[in-house]
């Protein structure tokens, strides 16, 4: 399934002959892959696949053994941009203890690099208001993190990735711990932001109804024991329009 | 009786108590919830090394103390590194080297006087003109970075891989809360002793978790918290000759007991 010749999007993640492994354990081998510009991407794959593994890889907090990554055209290495990506951890390792609200915690998405020695403006408190109500957060927003239950807790770390609108979110089982109802929920409005908003999409998944309704019956391509389902954004807009949203940006 | 309380030395005390009082929790809370509140004793063991070290070759005891404590805060740092997510291992290496160093100091030097006491367990007695300059320079210091760096410090103790993500120099913030927490606690122990500064860096943090719902407001709690402690617990020492390390330790226990009952915090 080869993307039209002529297709106009640039490549968000390009994985080039990566392999990694833990002491003696091959994790992954020789993977090449590469997302681009509004593409949705699902992954799948049983448990000890290496799915974790290969999205630590790709956010930099795990070097690739052989290889090279390259985010928004720049060796990870080099890429300082990292407030255009949000990502959204398999297991929050954070301490259920730990005194912060759920405000405190969806703001600390705009505490990057750029951002040290800043003072948080009028403009920030907003994009904070403005990431819980897109997560419908608002309510609990003066509550502690760690008095919530898993699916509200999901919630305001998605609220977090958001609040930079990042142009590429990144979620690892995103929907672990959650009703089925608040799930097809999250799949509606993940869906919905591919669709109206500029944004590409990697998500670790193992509800392959959601993905194969949205991304198509079979995997692109495999590696290993991970398979890759997508939707190309050449399948949701045309060149013109790219040119018209880059022209605006 | 109650005259000690306007005495020049109990003045100096209570200056240095009230910056210390400051300072420790507002480093106390990062090392707490990164779950290295266990730092703090490890750097008081090796101050103390430094300090013996200070009365043995007769150099200002504190300064050789606060190089020794900032020279093994590198050392933790380093050795965090080779035996990652054993953060407590390197600790525990540190600090037997610390008190062995300070015993081999000891005993190099034997028949100095109870001075060497009032290092290990806090004095009012001992604050010299000296001592309140160093405190006062390591309180600006201190409040400086902690508040240039606040956001990145909160992020970097909720979750350290979300700050990695963000691109922060994870690495050298964590050197410089190390080294701040060398500062604090060579300061601290000639008032609150080194046997228990670590007291002073983790219980009031203790208690304003059980209270507090926001990170802000932690922060302010720990640090009024500490503060009682440390007024009142100096003013227990004075009045009753007692060491004030263990007067303010023993007050902040109560505090907690009392927290504890209070909150109905003993759930079964
Ligand atoms: N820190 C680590 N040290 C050593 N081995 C590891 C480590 N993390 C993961 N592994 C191993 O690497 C393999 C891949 O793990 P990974 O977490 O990437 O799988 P996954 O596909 O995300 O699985 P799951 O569906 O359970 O989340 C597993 O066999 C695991 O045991
Ligand atoms: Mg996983």
């Amino acid at each position: 399934m080869e993307p039209a010749a002529q297709d106009c999007h640039q490549p968000i993640i390009q994985i080039k002959n990566v392999s990694f492994h833990y002491r003696d354990q091959q994790v992954i081998k020789d993977l090449n892959f590469t997302i681009k510009e509004r593409d949705f991407v699902g992954m799948v794959g049983s448990n000890g696949a290496g799915k974790t593994t290969l999205l630590r890889m790709i956010v930099g907090l795990l070097p690739a053994v052989e290889g090279s990554i390259e985010l928004f055209g720049q060796p990870i290495r080099k890429f300082q941009d990292w407030e255009r990506i949000g990502y959204v951890p398999q297991k929050n390792s954070f301490n259920p203890l730990f005194p912060a609200t759920v405000r405190e915690v969806v703001m600390s998405g705009l505490y990057n690099r750029k951002k040290m020695f800043r003072r948080l403006t009028r403009l920030d408190h907003q994009k904070c208001e403005d990431a819980l109500e897109v997560m419908r957060i608002q309510d609990i927003a003066d509550k502690r993190i760690g008095a919530l239950s898993g699916g509200q807790q999901q919630r305001v770390f998605l609220a977090r990735a958001l609040i930079n609108r990042p142009d590429l979110l990144i979620l690892d089982e995103p929907t672990i711990g959650i009703d089925a109802e608040t799930q097809a929920g999250f799949f509606e409005l993940i869906t919905h932001m591919h669709a109206h908003h500029h944004m590409t999409f990697l998500m670790v998944t193992h509800d392959l109804d959601m993905v194969k309704d949205y991304l198509g019956e079979s995997p692109v391509s495999q590696n290993g024991k991970i398979q890759f389902y997508v939707r190309h954004s050449h399948e949701i807009e045309n060149c013109a329009e790219v040119d018209l949203q880059h022209s605006l940006v | 009786m109650l005259d000690i309380l306007l005495s020049d030395f109990f003045q100096r005390a209570l200056i240095g108590g009230v910056l210390i009082g400051l300072t420790a929790p507002l480093i106390g809370i990062f090392l707490v919830l990164r779950r290295l509140s266990m730092i703090g004793d490890t750097l008081s063991h090796v101050t103390i090394a430094g300090v013996a070290l200070g009365f043995l070759i007769e150099v200002y005891p504190l300064a050789a103390g606060l190089v020794f404590a900032v020279l093994a805060s590198f050392a933790i740092e380093k050795l965090r590194k080779a035996y990652k997510s054993y953060a407590e291992l390197s600790i525990a290496i540190i600090m037997s080297g610390g008190v062995a160093l300070a015993s081999l100091f000891f005993t190099l030097g034997m028949g100095y006087n109870t001075d060497v006491m009032s290092y290990l367990f806090g004095s009012i007695y001992t604050l010299d003109t000296t001592d309140i300059y160093m405190v006062g320079g390591v309180t600006i210091i201190v409040i400086a970075v902690v508040v240039m760096f606040f956001k990145e410090f909160f992020l970097l103790s909720f979750e350290e891989d979300a700050a990695s993500v963000s691109g922060l120099p994870v690495k050298m913030m964590n050197m410089i809360i190390t080294v701040l927490t060398a500062l604090v606690v060579s300061t601290a122990i000639k008032i609150v002793g080194a046997l228990l500064v670590s007291a002073l860096l983790t219980i009031p943090v203790a208690i304003s978790l059980l209270l507090a719902r926001s990170f802000r407001s932690s922060i302010v709690l720990s640090v009024i918290i500490s503060e009682i402690a440390v007024i009142g617990g100096l003013m227990l020492a004075g009045v009753f000759n007692l060491a004030p390390g263990a007067t303010i330790v023993l007050l902040l226990i109560s505090l907690l007991i009392v927290t504890l009952v209070g909150k109905k915090g003993f759930t079964t």
